[in-house]
């Protein structure tokens, strides 16, 4: 936990009204920086990480010694390009990399546990928002994130549509779906369903429901891959053994990899969190904020929209990317699409994908020339 | 560049607002973007394509016009472009609906089935006819519906279609490639 205290933070002193009704102000907001701003102040950019990710989107990450969630994308010469661009990162509320979070210490003295506030995706948004004062950043020059991040960038810009030049929304949706909703309800539940979760106040408690937790994940996981890349990664292949050993040992590959992903993942992330940050995906229904016409999120803003969909993910699939590209299409707003074909799911927008890296990058340059 | 571009480029106006379905590689929206006007978008469906298009800085929407165009607003672009995919579709009638609701003007450009060299190769071979613009054989050919450039005229007047064409018999004979203007 000290070294958590340690990452660069901005303590946001205006308050800020959560759509639960309740006022927070006085709280930290973790952010990590890439790059450098120019003088004209014109080349910044806020990258919204997802569900698990945090500030430290590239290099090492200094709390988990891992590497960076996007370091395939975001680097000096990568996609995301920190030669020429300033990127900004920030951990979201409700996170647990040093940003209000409920293992925050109230005023009590001991952490918040489940007396956290439950935030939204709109309150991210506007949480973050505070940093483009703190930089002194009239105009981004680009909002970017994937999966939960796509959802912020559709928010910032409904929220703040002159604040950016561009935004590309990635593998995400407009409306929390049916099916994401369970299956984070099922995440939630193998949480709760821990005895050590203790109704969220474990900590205090100094106990961890890491068993409730590692299960959620292992959900999870399977739900960013692909059936195709899942068989052709594992098939069937047994784990350190010549034939089935006729017990609930991980006989398979595919078993042993789930149980490892569980248990790395407890080491870095906080289950109440876990609860939280899935919670506001799930209430993220930008269409209904406009009373069913998504259209009139983006009716404001002249951005250029790029929506970038995968063939393989069924989380967040093309059809609720292009219903993106029509509601922005149908006000004749700029708005480019394209599905990238890739086996390797939702993760896709993580992973090596050239085709998504190199329109990624595409995109970003020549925006940029036509800026100057 | 190809000629027919730039016959097609003659065509629009200055900063008027052009959407080109089925853009390709972005070769004329490009010549479209630095000389005629910057308000350019594109339609196309091959992946290639939309990536090369992006290269250029172009703004590009993935989809299919049999489908796709349903989400563009009524009158929402000065012209539409169509260049030598309309044989292609499935359903070309109600394409052109489409384009001349999306389309103040939509300029569309067909492969000739009526040209000498056609009727000629069909009289003489009793063969499907192969030319430049018509390179594939009968099993493999894209193109589902192919029409002469009378055919075409003659369905713009039937369905009430403004098309101008003068010296139809001799236009149909000797031009590869029609380029029409049509509008309602």
């Amino acid at each position: 936990m000290n070294k958590i205290d340690k990452v660069k933070k901005i303590i946001v002193e205006k308050p800020l009204k959560l759509d639960c009704g309740k006022t927070i102000k006085d709280f930290p907001l973790a952010y990590e920086t890439y790059g450098k701003l120019n003088d004209r102040k014109d080349n910044a950019i806020l990258i919204f990480h997802a569900l698990t990710g945090d500030q430290f989107a590239s290099g090492t990450n200094p709390i988990t010694n891992k590497e960076g969630w996007w370091n395939y994308a975001l680097g000096p010469g990568k996609a995301i390009d920190t030669n020429k661009f300033f990127v900004i990162c920030a951990n979201v509320i409700g996170g647990c990399m040093g940003s209000y979070g409920p293992s925050n210490i109230g005023d009590n003295g001991k952490p918040l546990g489940t007396n956290f506030p439950v935030i939204t995706i709109n309150d991210m948004v506007n949480a973050q928002y505070n940093l483009l004062d703190f930089f002194k950043i009239n105009k981004l020059f680009s909002v970017i994130g994937g999966s939960m991040g796509g959802m912020q960038v559709l928010q910032f810009v409904s929220n703040f549509p002159e604040k950016s030049h561009t935004a590309i929304p990635i593998a995400c949706t407009a409306s929390h779906s049916a099916q994401n909703i369970a299956l984070n309800e099922l995440g939630r539940q193998s949480i709760m369903a821990d005895h050590n979760w203790m109704d969220g106040f474990y900590v205090e408690n100094k106990k961890v429901p890491d068993k409730g937790l590692a299960v959620a994940r292992m959900a999870a996981h399977i739900t960013y891959l692909s059936k195709k890349g899942l068989q052709e990664k594992f098939g069937r292949k047994l784990q350190e053994r010549d034939d089935l050993k006729f017990g609930f040992d991980a006989d398979f590959q595919i078993e042993s990899y789930l149980r490892y992903q569980g248990s790395v993942f407890v080491d870095r992330f906080d289950a109440n969190s876990y609860l939280y940050i899935t919670r506001a995906m799930d209430y993220f229904d930008l269409t209904k904020q406009f009373n069913g016409n998504l259209s009139k999120a983006f009716e404001k803003t002249n951005s250029k929209f790029f929506v970038i969909s995968f063939t393989s993910d069924w989380l967040y699939p093309t059809s609720e990317n292009r219903d993106i590209v029509i509601a922005l299409n149908s006000i004749s707003k700029d708005v480019g699409f394209i599905e990238i074909t890739s086996d390797k799911g939702h993760d896709s927008f993580l992973l090596d994908v050239p085709d998504f890296l190199s329109a990624v990058k595409n995109f970003l340059e020549t925006s940029y020339q036509k800026l100057k | 560049m190809k000629k027919e571009f730039f016959e097609i480029s003659k065509l629009l106006k200055k900063n008027s607002k052009v959407l080109d379905v089925g853009c390709g590689d972005g070769e004329l929206m490009k010549y479209i973007t630095e000389n005629i006007t910057e308000n350019v978008r594109g339609l196309e469906i091959s992946k290639n394509n939309i990536q090369k298009c992006i290269a250029k800085g172009l703004t590009v929407i993935e989809g299919d016009a049999e489908k796709d165009l349903r989400q563009f607003p009524n009158s929402s672009y000065d012209f539409v472009i169509l260049s030598q995919t309309l044989q292609a579709f499935l359903d070309p009638e109600n394409v052109i609906n489409e384009l001349l609701r999306v389309g103040k003007k939509a300029i569309v450009s067909i492969p000739n089935f009526g040209h000498w060299r056609v009727r000629l190769n069909l009289l003489f071979k009793g063969q499907m006819p192969i030319t430049e613009n018509l390179p594939n054989e009968w099993y493999n050919t894209p193109n589902l519906h192919m029409c002469t450039i009378r055919d075409f005229v003659n369905f713009c007047n039937k369905k009430k279609i403004k098309i101008d064409c003068p010296n139809l018999f001799y236009v149909n004979l000797f031009s590869e490639l029609g380029i029409f203007i049509i509008e309602k």
